[in-house]
């Protein structure tokens, strides 16, 4: 099923996490054009309501945008390092930047023998890369290669960025079936297409209930769709390791070692679990399988690099093997 | 009225053909780039060499051969600096050879290897060397986007009217085609 070159696994990420963030703008736009036309009775309305609604999400947003790096980084209680203080670490990451040609990012280390890494920053000029002492001490350089490979690629396919621009979206589709929603059952009914002149009338009726549905299962379809772009993007964040270091092996056995370690992460929690390497709740990296995973699971994320060395796949069940295997 | 459409062709198409050059310039200064990058990660190299024979030479008097030999092909190295990309990468292969054996004779040597000065020596040659590798397959990702560039409809149409020829990429070393031998004889 996984193809056979990074360059098509690349590929096929980007195109469906594209398929999937253009759903979301259909979602957006269906919503947006139901409650504004059953309250106003005509599509002038709807785009209008849609417009503020995006607007306002947009606004929200932005803070985040600029400044969603530092806020991060202090909830991980993440401590700079340089070369005097990490020097292969800092190592690592040039020769990554050196294959990625990127400006170097700031790396920052966090104090916690659960390994882990994540990376924030809205473009290359603006990076940050943050990983867990556990996980420098665990991984042998191959291993740490792979990682920061996958961290950087986040920060150079624009990932960031991609998923605030989703993020806007599905949280603007909230906004407006929470307001929507809100209106109708609390607001004293006065959107009624009774109350208006003319116009709209029976569609206005339909498009009403509409609406209603829309504003219930729009939000939650949304989130299903941001969920299924996150995981994509991890797929593409492997596949663009692989191509900056060529060497599969190295992000399998991080992966591997990262699936059987034990430890957990004390400074991460749902606000931040969908940034790591490899989502730091241990349930929920238990349940990847399912819709509501922020990440893929690993045996899977495993496999596809499996299929670029022509090597047949893992069970869950072997994953423990393969972290004697250096 | 027909003027103006005609005119309107024209600067349609002069943009057109504009915007193929200008992107087939940048391409190829990426290339120019990349190939001055792993100038800047050889240089690098021979610089960290003296440093590592001083460090060792005290411990390893008996490999007087491999000490001089590195040494030998550094000086090499530098010379070919000046005469042209193929007699540089031959030298720099040698170095890169020379430098695999030094490391594989430390291998032997426990209180070499444990010492701070060797093992940050050592770090800072590892990670030369594969700032050396990934600047070249940095090279050869740039080639690689130049050649489509240059060969792909409609670019190659102007491609060969406006002097851009193709450029190739960077080969692996000689050795590198040769499998090692493992032999198992119970000799």
């Amino acid at each position: 099923m996984a193809e056979q070159t990074f360059y098509a696994q690349q590929s096929a990420n980007r195109r469906n996490s594209i398929l999937l963030a253009l759903v979301v703008v259909v979602l957006l736009a269906a919503l947006g054009f139901a409650i504004g036309y059953a309250l106003t009775g005509d599509p002038a309305g709807a785009a209008v309501t849609t417009g503020v609604a995006v607007l306002v999400g947009f606004l929200v947003s932005i803070g985040s945008y600029f400044g969603g790096d530092k806020l991060v980084l202090a909830a991980s209680s993440a401590k700079p390092v340089d070369e005097t203080t990490a020097p292969q670490l800092i190592n690592v990451v040039r020769e990554m930047t050196i294959a990625a040609n990127v400006p170097m990012p700031k790396v920052y280390l966090i104090d916690d023998t659960a390994p882990n890494a994540f990376a924030t920053g809205r473009d290359p000029k603006h990076a940050s890369i943050a990983i867990t002492t556990g996980l420098l001490q665990k991984l042998d350089r191959e291993e740490l290669q792979g990682v920061i490979g996958h961290e950087l690629s986040h920060v150079r396919n624009l990932d960031i960025r991609f998923s605030l621009l989703v993020g806007v979206m599905v949280g603007s589709i909230a906004l407006l079936s929470d307001f929507f929603l809100r209106f109708t059952f609390w607001g004293g009914g006065r959107g009624r297409s009774r109350d208006r002149d003319g116009g709209g009338g029976g569609l206005q009726v339909i498009m009403f209930v509409l609406a209603i549905v829309l504003a219930i299962l729009a939000p939650i379809a949304a989130r299903l769709v941001q969920l299924a772009v996150s995981r994509q993007r991890e797929y593409l964040a492997d596949a663009s390791s692989v191509e900056l270091t060529r060497n599969p092996s190295g992000l399998e056995r991080a992966l591997a070692k990262i699936a059987t370690d034990q430890e957990v992460l004390e400074v991460a929690n749902r606000a931040t679990q969908h940034l790591y390497f490899t989502n730091p709740i241990k349930k929920f990296e238990d349940r990847s399988n399912s819709m509501f995973a922020t990440h893929p699971a690993i045996v899977d994320r495993i496999n596809r690099l499996r299929v670029l060395t022509g090597e047949r796949p893992l069970d869950p069940g072997d994953v423990e093997a393969l972290t004697g295997l250096t | 009225m027909e003027w103006v459409i005609v005119i309107a062709i024209l600067v349609a198409i002069a943009l057109f053909v504009i915007g193929i050059y200008n992107g087939l310039i940048g391409r190829r200064n990426r290339v120019d780039e990349a190939l001055a990058q792993i100038e800047v990660q050889l240089k690098r190299r021979h610089d960290l060499i003296p440093n590592l024979v001083e460090a060792v030479k005290g411990y390893m008097g008996f490999e007087q051969k491999v000490l001089t030999a590195v040494t030998e092909a550094r000086a090499n190295a530098v010379a070919a600096g000046a005469k042209g990309v193929t007699a540089q990468a031959e030298a720099e292969n040698m170095l890169t050879g020379t430098l695999r054996s030094l490391f594989a004779v430390v291998e032997n040597y426990p209180e070499l290897k444990a010492n701070q000065n060797v093992l940050s020596l050592q770090e800072q040659l590892t990670t030369t060397e594969n700032q050396i590798s990934f600047s070249r397959q940095h090279y050869n990702a740039t080639v690689l986007d130049y050649n489509n560039g240059i060969q792909t409809v409609p670019n190659n149409i102007f491609a060969g009217m406006f002097g851009f020829t193709r450029r190739d990429f960077f080969d692996a070393e000689p050795e590198a085609a040769n499998v090692p031998k493992v032999d198992l004889s119970l000799s």
